[in-house]
């Protein structure tokens, strides 16, 4: 138990240290915001689907959840590179009790940065529906949050340097961001998107922030946390499977 | 303590272990001397259960380290050749972190963290990140750490690099303390034949892979039919400079090193 908190204690120190990655992975959702929500607002209206900035707010906060649990997870290729992987993996503690500890590090910066970009589109005009929801929508992030960063950890345990890295974000990242719903209705969209769609944790993990923020559903809070729930459980196990087994 | 038969490990085509045979007794200084690429390190990393064996068998305190893992890691402390510290922290964050991983209860913790950052020197920059330390700054730490709790073995993979002689002379004194007082048993790689000489009880000469010669420093020179320990190396080693492979390591640093304002 003391190995899982020191190993969180750890990833946030990190993330308290680097401002300038705080920083710059702010910089990415808030050009979505700003140049989607503004550029293609009055067309939304015009469409009938009323404020755009209202839609897109909880699909940029799912975003900047995505990118930065994925981050963290991959950042265990820095630590193989620069050795510290070594000192933790040759300690007397469960290989998944690290694998917790980091990925619930990695999630919870994933968490705070998300929360920092929902108080920015409040700026940009986003406006919470129900107050008394917002327990739900902090649950939906920490789930998307512990998924991907899990995920990436996984994903980092089978790679050994940062060529993998570029493949990671053009293979996974950006599928999962562009396919899942944040930017556009997916009840609107063709029966194939629609279908590729209902693999991606992150449609589900938007759908449910935004039932919570704005009370406009797709699959509805239910199947949202059932099934993120279970993509959770499956990239943990997936994440702290791949970590075990681990071999420098 | 530890025992190994045959033991192997190939990457692909490339065999850095060719079946090693070695046993060290319990309480016992054991050195392996060999030069770049000589297989040291792959030894180390098989029985601190970071690489599985391609073949043979090792022991570990009676324990299979490719198998008990978990287990293994409770009976040795390691200092590796390269750095394994977080430059995010500082030098007391790091320490602490190992202590935590290690158990080390917290009153006795703090303590021994002070007094091993006082001997080597690091105490007053226990609240500096690692980021800012020098090349020696961190060997000290790396070592320092390594101390903080007492294990049945300890593994010391060129831990002398890079160092000074002051702090060098610190290391072995406080090793051969431990060895006399705690009768922790000690497995250490260098490249300096005198320290060798000075702390080893048991000398194992690696080379392409193989064990060349073991035995005490006398018996190598005996062997040999030459005076120093550095002769007798280069006798059972030939004079030939060894190429290491740079591999991704190196591309990874130069890369940093673009992106680090």
């Amino acid at each position: 138990m003391n190995a899982v908190y020191i190993l969180w204690l750890r990833q946030l120190k990190r993330y308290t240290r680097s401002r300038a990655r705080v920083t710059a992975s702010l910089a990415q959702p808030l050009l979505f915001l700003f140049a989607l929500g503004f550029g293609l607002g009055p067309t939304f209206q015009k469409a009938g689907h009323g404020n755009y900035i209202q839609f897109i707010s909880p699909g940029v906060i799912g975003m900047t959840v995505l990118f930065n649990s994925m981050f963290s997870g991959i950042e265990l290729i820095w630590d193989r590179q620069f050795g510290f992987l070594k000192e933790t993996l040759v300690a007397p503690v469960s290989r998944l009790s690290i694998m917790i500890g980091r990925t619930l590090g990695g999630a919870t910066t994933a968490l705070i940065q998300g929360v920092i970009i929902m108080g920015v589109c409040t700026v940009a005009g986003f406006r919470v529906q129900n107050l008394s929801l917002l327990p739900v929508a902090f649950l939906f992030m920490a789930l998307i949050a512990t998924t991907f960063t899990a995920l990436g950890t996984g994903i980092a345990s089978l790679l050994t340097d940062f060529q993998g890295f570029q493949l990671v974000m053009n293979l996974v990242v950006m599928p999962a961001f562009f396919l899942s719903g944040a930017l556009f209705p997916l009840g609107e969209a063709p029966a194939p998107i629609q279908f590729i769609a209902s693999f991606d944790p992150l449609s589900f993990g938007v759908d449910g922030l935004r039932t919570a923020l704005i009370g406009v559903a797709h699959f509805g809070i239910p199947t949202d946390l059932g099934v993120l729930a279970t993509f959770t459980t499956l990239f943990l196990g997936f994440g702290g499977y791949l970590f075990s087994r681990i071999q420098l | 303590m530890i025992w190994a038969r045959e033991l192997t490990k190939n990457f692909g085509a490339i065999s850095a272990v060719q079946g090693i045979s070695f046993e060290v007794a319990k309480g016992e200084i054991f050195a392996f001397l060999g030069p770049n690429g000589a297989g040291k390190t792959t030894t180390i990393k098989m029985l601190t259960t970071l690489l599985k064996p391609s073949s043979g068998r090792v022991e570990l305190d009676g324990l299979d380290p490719a198998t008990q893992q978990q287990e293994t890691r409770k009976r040795f402390g390691i200092v590796f050749q390269d750095s394994s510290i977080d430059d995010e922290l500082t030098a007391y964050e790091n320490m602490d972190f190992h202590g935590v991983l290690y158990k080390v209860p917290k009153r006795i913790r703090a303590a021994r963290i002070e007094e091993l950052l006082k001997l080597f020197e690091l105490w007053d920059r226990r609240d500096h990140q690692v980021k800012h330390f020098s090349g020696g700054m961190r060997r000290r730490l790396e070592i320092a750490r390594g101390f903080l709790h007492t294990p049945k073995i300890l593994f010391l993979d060129e831990p002398t690099l890079g160092l000074d002689p002051q702090t060098r002379n610190q290391l072995w004194t406080h090793v051969k303390r431990l060895n006399e007082t705690e009768n922790v048993t000690v497995f250490l790689t260098t490249h300096y034949m005198e320290e060798a000489e000075r702390v080893a009880h048991r000398i194992a000469i690696m080379d392409h892979g193989r064990i060349v010669a073991q035995g005490s420093s006398e018996e190598l020179k005996r062997q040999t039919g030459t005076d120093s320990l550095e002769e007798a190396f280069l006798a059972l080693t030939g004079t030939s400079i060894r190429e290491e492979e740079g591999g991704s390591i190196v591309r990874m640093r130069r890369m940093v090193k673009l992106f680090r304002r």
